[in-house]
């Protein structure tokens, strides 16, 4: 790749106390490029994400997005990188004293790019784009379902046209035909807005639908990447055992914590 | 562990936290301060803390000033200064049981319930959530409910005050028989106005105490349902001892002049 990467990590590197949680990690994540990270629970995965997103302060290495470094940013300097990121959250994570709409556009609406009555009308917008109709909007999130408040929340990540959206275990905790149809919208949206996603989830079938390309996590590091099509023949322990989900194997789960 | 070495690191975490709370506390202070305002959350706070406080404040000092005419005419009826009682009831009420009673009260409505909301937007991943959408946490949560403990506390025990002086005239009148327009004399004649004064710098401090803690503790939540539970817990019961160990101090500062 000869242009320069949306998202470069380098030797990025986290402890908490005496607990290694990322042990040097280098990934490079290419425009309009989506990759995803899987790994077990507990790997770090979550860590990784909230370090790019400035949530947490890795120990050491450099994180660069549009070469930029943003590792001790100033406020001011990383809201401006902020702005090109959208989120999905595992649990969706809406304010649940806002309704719909408000949640939507919420970012739109905390950088003034548009007043609260144009803003109704966006999120009627927005909210067609991961099919939901209008009369979703006025309703609180506790009123909606889990795979409805996902959708709501893919539209919130969306709404305010980032550059780069990360989804974290965007299929956790839904069934089968709802993960799908998450997975869908989620390829679907990324080439509509045409953003570059970075991705984690344990989930194979989706990390095969929404993937260009996937990286494993394991014990602090990447131990393989590569494009989609070679995780079958990956010719890696680790990965043929988490893929094909066996509890024998290289990797020893930590049954008691 | 040798018994120094456990000494040492109880007073090592309580300066750590000691610390934590200061730095916590100015940044929300100078996010109050400092533009962009969110005036809409600004006033939901102020309702809440403010107007839907007003019941239970109410009903403390209603039966506070009751109990206050008919103990200190237990009292005073021994030496035969009953004629004291109105003096008694409007001073006990305005320059201490006001303000103190009010904001532990209040410490438990309004601490426990910010404690709780914020606990769980901590927990939900909604203040992670807030900093994707180009919006500080500490300005849009901490700074408008600090605000309005500051401002709404001292409305509130002015009320306190007035229906405390109310319930110690119903009992004084009504039960001991005492001429009205003498005792409405009494109160009125005795009260200064460093009296409400000192009072009313106690419930803005208190006010801020209150809601301090409750963001505070909130704010610093983890660990799912239970972590939530035990900020509610802290922000209550720390809040309290705060009000009283202020108290004393102020009304030091006041008793000096």
């Amino acid at each position: 790749m000869t242009s320069q990467p949306k998202i470069q990590l380098r030797n990025v590197a986290k402890a908490f106390g005496n607990k290694v949680v990322l042990d040097g990690i280098d990934l490079d994540v290419g425009v309009g490029e989506s990759v995803v990270i899987i790994g077990g629970s507990g790997t770090g995965k979550s860590v990784l994400l909230k370090s790019i997103l400035g949530l947490l302060t890795p120990d050491q290495g450099s994180i660069k997005v549009d070469g930029e470094d943003v590792i001790g940013m100033g406020t001011s300097a990383r809201e401006r990188v902020n702005q090109k990121f959208g989120m999905l959250f595992q649990g969706a994570a809406l304010f649940d004293s806002l309704p719909v709409w408000e949640n939507v556009t919420f970012g739109l609406l905390a950088e003034k790019r548009c007043t609260r009555e144009q803003a109704h009308y966006i999120a009627i917008d927005k909210l067609a784009m991961v099919g939901m109709n209008a009369d979703v909007a006025d309703l609180m999130p506790s009123q909606l379902s889990g795979g409805m408040q996902k959708r709501v929340g893919l539209a919130r990540a969306i709404a305010s046209d980032p550059e780069i959206i990360f989804f974290d275990e965007p299929t956790t905790g839904l069934d089968p035909i709802m993960a799908d149809v998450i997975n869908d919208l989620i390829v679907k949206v990324t080439r509509e807005v045409g953003a570059t996603a970075l991705s984690i989830t344990h989930d194979m079938a989706s990390a095969r639908k929404i993937a260009n390309r996937i990286a494993m996590l394991y014990e602090g590091k990447i131990i393989w990447q590569g494009p989609v099509e070679d995780i079958d023949n990956s010719g890696n322990e680790h990965v043929d055992q988490f893929i094909n989900g066996r509890a024998e194997g290289p990797i020893q789960m930590a049954i008691r914590a | 562990m040798n018994p120094v070495q456990a000494i040492g690191r109880v007073f090592l975490n309580f300066l750590a936290t000691t610390g934590r709370l200061i730095t916590f506390m100015m940044v929300g202070l100078s996010h109050a301060v400092r533009a962009p305002y969110y005036p809409r959350i600004i006033v939901r706070q102020m309702i809440d803390i403010g107007y839907y406080s007003l019941p239970v404040v109410g009903m403390t000092a209603l039966f506070t000033g009751m109990i206050l005419a008919l103990q200190s005419y237990t009292g005073f009826s021994r030496f035969s200064a009953e004629g004291a009682i109105a003096n008694v009831v409007v001073l006990t009420i305005t320059r201490e049981l006001g303000p103190v009673l009010a904001g532990l009260m209040v410490a438990g409505r309004i601490g426990a319930s910010l404690a709780a909301e914020i606990g769980t937007m901590r927990v939900t991943e909604q203040i992670d959530a807030l900093t994707t959408l180009s919006t500080n946490p500490m300005k849009y949560l901490v700074a408008p409910r600090l605000i309005a403990g500051i401002t709404m506390f001292p409305l509130l025990v002015l009320a306190a005050d007035i229906i405390g002086v109310f319930g110690g005239y119903v009992v004084a009148v009504y039960k001991l028989g005492f001429n009205p327009a003498n005792y409405l004399q009494n109160t009125w004649n005795f009260l200064t106005a460093e009296d409400i004064n000192s009072g009313l710098v106690k419930a803005a401090v208190f006010g801020f105490i209150v809601t301090l803690m409750g963001c505070y503790h909130g704010y610093n939540s983890k660990g799912g349902a239970q972590g939530v539970g035990r900020a509610t817990t802290n922000a209550v019961v720390s809040a309290s001892i705060l009000i009283l160990c202020s108290d004393y101090i102020i009304t030091e500062m006041f008793f000096a002049k």
